[in-house]
């Protein structure tokens, strides 16, 4: 499968990743090649192969609905890089 | 003091030999004047190490020791350390100094452990051969020309340079064992859920496990004690009995039965490095163990399937990082699209952008079915292949790479070439399978040089203990884990 350069470009977006447009090309080279890779899975047969989701076929364990965690907003914002009144600040979103 | 392991130090410290403090000043002094030329270390945390090493040497003087207390040590730089910098490898978390502890190094704290710091690796665990890290490649201490292997370098160089006597590290596909073998040191990665995640830094959620890089089986042993079982805050965590590592080291393996897998020992593996781990086996056999020929016959299928989950699993675990809540932004963003694409753009280097695209696209609408949902199921299949296998064998051996140490710069130019270095380690992490690495012969490269090879354990699910075992009863009988770097 070999990915054309507006298809990188896409998939940066999809992705939320700045890609400078002189390097498009060379992810281009790059991504196709694994794609390339990867695609020798579609000719094995897995005809009624239940997909694997967990090695030990684990399901998530539940746990009782009550408090367990103490509220630490303010430890945890001191590594933000911007926040006021105890809110995460970022451009703004609507006007 | 520096050639000391796990286990020596524990009985010298019990034996009032030397204190904690001292050696963990002995090793300090070692990594400030040599680990320029290996860059093993990100973050060195002296003070906190030698405050540890007095607290550590107060609890002896009172009478209250255990196994660990005061045995210097080091964690990967994915394990979040409360107060200290957890940059994963990587410039998003370059001024990230993490609000908590993982559970793995909270273990290792009340055990009473002395960490001297945070080891370099690949960024996020991305990577074979260090060569990938925001703070600069690692050298391997037995050519400094030659990659330690990866993710997990740091911790391996830094064992292999006698910085350490053991590290934590983890493995997504090899990044515990394939570096222990290119170092030339013992490396364990457990069975899928056995150590506790929570705190450590997720790749690939379904395959990452923590495990233990040391110079010998007995010290994994030890590590794996303080290491191993349930923790409610880790959702993929097992609960389920641990048992003691180090109280089945010595027992005998007459009688054990081991598989070589055909697809290990084929044209990809030189006939040098073939040799040196037909040579290890032979011991095996020497001591007893009897040796019959399996098939995996899915092996070559593992690399494919591997780079469609992990990505897959990657681009979804990453997109945290998204300079809002913490880690690099930046700067002046126009509008929230803008802050998203650029602080991670900027943020991550060229093999998590790479690894991210290839999870978008594998995961986007209308591709589900053709890529994640067949990787799943031919992940079943080379699990099914172990499953098989283990009705009729104890363990599995085999290479852990296809080849020694390679010099850096050698395989950054394709990507896929680089990813094929872990042909031999990636399936156990896709079937959750715990595997050992173990130094087990040298091989000459130019120049007469030797290069350390390293011979794969493979164990049933939880067959953790056995997998000890076989190896300590193999370093008991060669030497070649005592083999030392030049110079070091």
């Amino acid at each position: 499968m070999a990915l054309d350069q507006d298809q990188v470009r896409k998939i940066a977006s999809l992705a939320r990743l700045q890609i400078d447009e002189n390097q498009i090309s060379e992810y281009q080279t790059n991504l196709s090649n694994i794609l390339h890779l990867v695609d020798q899975l579609s000719a094995v047969d897995t005809d009624g192969v239940e997909p694997m989701a967990h090695p030990l076929d684990a399901v998530q364990r539940l746990r009782a609905d009550v408090v367990t965690e103490e509220n630490q907003r303010e430890h945890f914002q001191k590594i933000a890089p911007a926040t006021a009144e105890g809110h995460y600040l970022v451009p703004r979103v609507v006007e | 003091m520096h050639n000391k392991t796990i286990a020596e130090i524990s009985r010298d410290l019990a034996a009032g030999e030397y204190s904690s403090e001292e050696i963990t000043k002995d090793l300090l002094t070692r990594v400030s004047k040599l680990d320029k030329d290996i860059n093993s270390f990100i973050t060195v945390t002296e003070e906190q190490a030698l405050a540890q090493a007095k607290a550590a040497d107060a609890t002896r003087a009172a009478g209250n020791a255990s196994a660990w207390t005061g045995v210097p040590m080091a964690h990967k730089d994915i394990f979040c350390t409360n107060g200290v910098l957890t940059t994963c490898g990587s410039k998003m978390l370059s001024n990230f100094e993490a609000p908590y502890d993982a559970t793995v190094v909270s273990n290792f704290n009340n055990a009473g452990a002395v960490s001297l710091g945070k080891l370099n690796m690949d960024e996020f665990a991305m990577g074979s051969s260090n060569e990938n890290s925001f703070y600069g490649p690692v050298a391997n201490p037995w050519d400094t020309d030659r990659v330690p292997g990866g993710s997990s370098g740091g911790s391996a160089a830094a064992v292999a340079a006698r910085f350490v006597p053991g590290a934590t590290a983890t493995d997504t596909g090899g990044s515990i064992r394939q570096p222990a073998a290119l170092c030339g040191v013992t490396g364990l990665k457990p069975t899928y859920g056995r150590i506790s995640r929570w705190g450590m830094i997720a790749y690939a959620s379904s395959l990452d496990q923590a495990g233990t890089i040391t110079r010998t089986a007995e010290d994994a042993a030890m590590m794996m004690n303080v290491m191993a079982g349930f923790d409610a805050k880790d959702s993929t965590s097992v609960d389920r009995d641990v048992p003691d590592y180090t109280a089945t080291l010595d027992n005998s393996i007459e009688g054990m039965t081991i598989g070589l897998p055909k697809e290990y020992f084929r044209d990809d593996l030189s006939a040098d490095m073939q040799q040196q781990v037909r040579n290890a086996i032979a011991e095996y056999e020497k001591m007893g163990a009897k040796v019959k020929e399996i098939s995996l016959p899915n092996t070559h299928l593992a690399i494919p399937a591997y780079y469609v989950i992990a990505p897959s699993e990657c681009s979804a675990n990453l997109s945290r990082m998204d300079g809002v809540r913490f880690g690099h932004r930046c700067e002046d963003p126009k509008d929230i699209e803008d802050l998203y694409c650029r602080s991670r753009g900027e943020g991550f280097g060229e093999e998590v952008k790479r690894r991210i695209m290839i999870g978008s696209y594998a995961l986007s609408a209308g591709f589900y079915d053709a890529y994640y949902k067949k990787a799943q199921q031919v992940r079943r299949l080379i699990k099914n292949d172990f499953v098989t296998a283990f009705n009729d064998v104890d363990i599995i051996m085999g290479p852990v790479t296809p080849t020694p140490a390679f010099k850096r710069g050698e395989k950054t130019a394709d990507p896929v070439e680089m990813y094929l270095e872990d042909i031999f380690t990636i399936a156990l992490n896709l079937a959750g399978l715990p595997g050992m690495s173990v130094p087990c012969g040298q091989v000459a490269v130019d120049g007469g040089k030797q290069l350390p090879v390293g011979l794969q354990l493979i164990g049933n699910f939880f067959d953790e203990a056995r997998l000890l075992n076989a190896g300590h009863k193999f370093q008991q009988a060669t030497d070649w884990h005592l083999k030392t770097p030049t110079g070091i």
